[in-house]
């Protein structure tokens, strides 16, 4: 009797065991100090001096320019968006990966609110969830290389910047792909790389998939236009 | 038959009156404009600062044609500067009651257009919807959930007390049966069961390894689930749903995960993120609402107050206070330090698929990790999956070299050097 009865005990303890998994705790570990690291892990909470909150992440100190950073000479003011609208010029040549960069870039940070043809039917308007989202179309509108590229860096009344999510070149592409929907919507000329106007069939890249190219690993390295 | 008369006539002069109430409706909307134009209208040229029912960025447009007359309304919303400049008072009071935004001009809108968006800003709010039929089971519910509580302990209760009963029966029978001097048949001495089993060494022999080989089975399942956290979903500062961003409203991945592009890491958006859209929606809509109570047991609304406070954003002035919180999101996904992952080499160079890793993220109300993330399932895939090559002339030459040496036509992952030990353990 007293050995069914210890079977009956190991049968409980394993089940126990098993049955003790719970979702909202991490589980445990065999080795927990060769789980966590020594250094400082990303958006870490430390018991450090000197963190704010504890919070690894913080901001850059003030003064702190990215790799491959450009002053941007304009303020978020109407008399600089005015300005940016007539002389902020696009550097970025139209060729075939900068266009299908731009689309892709597009596709993701814009078309949910503009549309993917950019004429500001994108999925949030359709369900009447943000709504005043113009046409790059709309009659009225001054839409300039230079003023789309300042509206992602600052916004525009309830538009948010864009600035946090792209570096320079990335807005730069966007910014191509933009005035080629506007272009488009207008029945305008789209600006294309030479090859492709050669080939008589002006057509509009489209960023079908979340994924970049590979091209786009190298974009950080804006000395390259 | 006097009854089914009577229907009829009620019926009829019902219809009657249906009848004269849209044509009085359509009359009067023929004279005012069509409230389906102006909706679209003013979808797209006002609501960026009007809404309804609540102050924006502009006043609450309601009802606002019975305020002023057609003639100022016109020539407000085609140059509002321009009126207040010429000194009209009722301008210049709307002007400065509202902080002296500046409205923009709308000098392409025509009268007619006009008239249009006025039809629909004085359409009648429409009723809430009747309450959601699960708002009045959810009370029934836990309404029956108490009586059931109530039925199992009377239950339990009953069936104590016949035991007890049976208990009291039985010794006073035996007390009977010795008092009348009843005797029992005393039952010939058997070897127990588990006496033979013992002394039949086979058997023991055969139910002993049995027993070590389950109890390493399951040692073995345990000892392989340490440290691995499949299926962990703790709760979040912000009920944060992925279903109602990523899937509802197809917001790309790469639009708040925004380095997984380019670095090792995929992040959590920062605030400003969230704030690009949710300076504009303060609130979700009714029906989101009422699904989020009943299914989630959440306040939507309440979860995006929390956003607010934390970004210290003031509704009520539409601004920025400067009071910032952070929000301590609990990081789910976590390799040991040992491992080393990078997000832009599967994302952007093999162009894998966040959901291949981690599962159908757009129908997860609240996220969790859907894969194991052990050491076999790296391997696993790096075995079946090829390598993405084309477009990418890193690889022209390599992937020529390495398809020779192998005799394949696509390289997989592990073939590439995917399973080297160096390449995750540094
Ligand atoms: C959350 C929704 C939303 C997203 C996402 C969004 N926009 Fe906008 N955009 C708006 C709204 C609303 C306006 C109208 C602003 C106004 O005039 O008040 C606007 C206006 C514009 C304009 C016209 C500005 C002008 O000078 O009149 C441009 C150009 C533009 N957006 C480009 C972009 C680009 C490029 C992106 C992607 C990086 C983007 N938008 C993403 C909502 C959005
Ligand atoms: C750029 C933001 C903006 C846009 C776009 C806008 N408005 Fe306004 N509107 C305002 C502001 C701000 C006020 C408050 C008066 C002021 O400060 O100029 C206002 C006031 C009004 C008023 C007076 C309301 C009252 O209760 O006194 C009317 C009517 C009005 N707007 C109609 C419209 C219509 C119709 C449209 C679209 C064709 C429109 N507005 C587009 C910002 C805007
Ligand atoms: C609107 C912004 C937004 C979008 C779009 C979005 N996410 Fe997230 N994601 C978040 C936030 C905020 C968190 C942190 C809160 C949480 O874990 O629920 C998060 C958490 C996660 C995590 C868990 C991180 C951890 O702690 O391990 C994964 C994995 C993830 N997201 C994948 C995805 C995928 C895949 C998609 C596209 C289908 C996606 N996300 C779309 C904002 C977003
Ligand atoms: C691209 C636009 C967009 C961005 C970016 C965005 N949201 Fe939302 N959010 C929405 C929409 C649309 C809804 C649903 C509104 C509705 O259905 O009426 C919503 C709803 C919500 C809700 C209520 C439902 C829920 O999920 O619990 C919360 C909380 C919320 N968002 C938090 C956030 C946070 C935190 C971020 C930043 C990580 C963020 N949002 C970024 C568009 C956005
Ligand atoms: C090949 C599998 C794989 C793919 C594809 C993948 N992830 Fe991950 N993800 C992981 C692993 C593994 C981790 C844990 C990383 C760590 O702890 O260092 C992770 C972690 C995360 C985290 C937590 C924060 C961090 O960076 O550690 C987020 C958010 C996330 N992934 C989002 C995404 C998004 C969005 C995509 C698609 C663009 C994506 N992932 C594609 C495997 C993948
Ligand atoms: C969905 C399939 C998949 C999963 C799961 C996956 N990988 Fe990969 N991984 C790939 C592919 C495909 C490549 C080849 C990418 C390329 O073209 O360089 C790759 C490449 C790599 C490389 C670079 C190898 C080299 O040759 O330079 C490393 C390191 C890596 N993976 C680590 C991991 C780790 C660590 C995990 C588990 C946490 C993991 N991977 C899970 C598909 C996967
Ligand atoms: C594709 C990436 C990858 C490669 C290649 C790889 N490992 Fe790992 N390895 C991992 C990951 C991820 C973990 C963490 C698993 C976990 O946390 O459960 C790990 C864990 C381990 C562990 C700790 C045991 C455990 O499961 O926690 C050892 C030991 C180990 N690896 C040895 C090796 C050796 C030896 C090689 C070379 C033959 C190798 N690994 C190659 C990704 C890899």
């Amino acid at each position: 009797m007293r050995k069914i009865g210890n079977i009956f005990i190991v049968f409980l303890a394993l089940i126990a065991l098993a049955s003790c998994q719970n979702d909202l705790e991490p589980n445990y570990q065999f080795m927990p100090n060769m789980y966590a690291p020594v250094g400082y892990e990303t958006y870490g909470e430390y018991d450090v001096e000197g963190f704010e909150g504890g919070q690894e992440a913080k901001l850059p100190v003030e003064g702190t320019v990215p790799r491959g950073f450009q002053p941007f000479d304009y303020t978020n003011s109407p008399e600089d968006i005015a300005r940016a609208k007539s002389d902020l010029k696009n550097p970025l040549e139209y060729t075939e990966d900068n266009l299908a960069a731009g689309a892709q870039l597009y596709n993701i940070y814009c078309a949910v609110c503009h549309g993917d043809k950019g004429d500001g039917l994108g999925i949030l308007a359709k369900r009447e969830k943000f709504l005043g989202i113009p046409s790059y179309a709309a009659a009225g509108r001054e839409i300039t290389e230079g003023g789309v590229y300042h509206v992602q860096m600052y916004g525009l009344n309830t538009m948010g910047s864009y600035a946090s999510q792209t570096n320079e070149k990335e807005r730069w592409q966007i910014t191509q792909h933009v005035m080629n929907l506007k272009a488009a919507l207008e029945g305008k000329p789209l600006m294309l790389p030479k090859k492709i106007i050669d080939n008589q069939t002006p057509q509009l890249p489209v960023g079908g998939d979340a994924t970049a190219t590979p091209t786009e690993l190298e974009q950080d390295n804006i000395d390259s236009h | 038959m006097q009854k089914v008369n009577f229907k009829n006539i009620f019926s009829r002069v019902s219809l009657l009156l249906l009848v004269a109430m849209l044509t009085f409706s359509t009359s009067v909307f023929a004279q005012e404009g069509d409230a389906a134009a102006g909706k679209t209208l003013f979808n797209s040229n006002c609501a960026a600062c009007h809404k309804l029912d609540k102050k924006a960025t502009g006043p609450a447009l309601r009802h606002v044609a019975d305020k002023y007359d057609r003639d100022w309304l016109y020539s407000w919303i085609k140059d509002s500067q321009a009126l207040i400049k010429s000194g009209d008072a009722k301008a210049i009071e709307v002007f400065e009651a509202n902080n002296k935004a500046v409205m923009t001009s709308f000098p392409a809108l025509s009268n007619a257009d006009i008239d249009n968006i006025l039809a629909y800003t004085s359409e009648e709010k429409p009723l809430p919807p009747a309450p959601a039929p699960g708002t009045g089971d959810g009370v029934s519910a836990s309404g029956s959930g108490v009586s059931n509580n109530v039925i199992l302990g009377a239950l339990v209760f009953v069936f104590l007390l016949l035991i007890v009963m049976l208990f009291l029966v039985t010794s006073t029978l035996k007390k009977i049966a010795a008092h009348n001097g009843v005797e029992y048949a005393v039952e010939e001495s058997r070897k127990p069961l588990w006496k033979a089993f013992v002394e039949n060494q086979f058997l023991l022999l055969v139910s002993a390894v049995l027993l070590l080989l389950t109890a390493a089975y399951f040692m073995y399942g345990f000892f392989m689930q340490v440290g691995v956290d499949q299926g962990y979903a703790p709760v979040q500062p912000i009920h944060f749903s992925h279903r109602i961003h990523a899937g509802d409203n197809q917001v790309d991945c790469n639009y708040c995960h925004s380095s997984a592009r380019k670095s090792k890491t995929s992040g959590i958006p920062s605030l400003n993120v969230c704030m690009n859209c949710h300076k504009n929606i303060g609130e979700v809509s009714e029906d989101v609402l009422a699904e989020g109570l009943d299914e989630h047991g959440v306040d939507y609304n309440k979860e995006i107050m929390k956003l607010y406070d934390a970004a210290g954003w003031d509704v009520s002035t539409m601004s920025y206070t400067g009071e910032t919180k952070p929000v301590k999101w609990v990081r789910i996904h976590n390799l040991p330090d040992f491992a080393y992952f990078n997000h832009s080499q599967h994302v952007t160079v093999a162009g894998v698929a966040c959901q291949k890793c981690h599962g159908p993220v757009e129908e997860m109300e609240i996220m969790e990790q859907f894969s194991p993330l052990t050491m076999g399932w790296c391997i696993d895939c790096h075995r079946e999956t090829n390598v993405n090559v084309s477009g990418n002339a890193y690889y022209e030459k390599i992937h020529e070299e390495l398809s020779k040496k192998y005799g394949v036509e696509q390289l997989t992952a592990a073939q590439m050097g995917g399973l080297e030990c160096g390449k995750c353990h540094y």
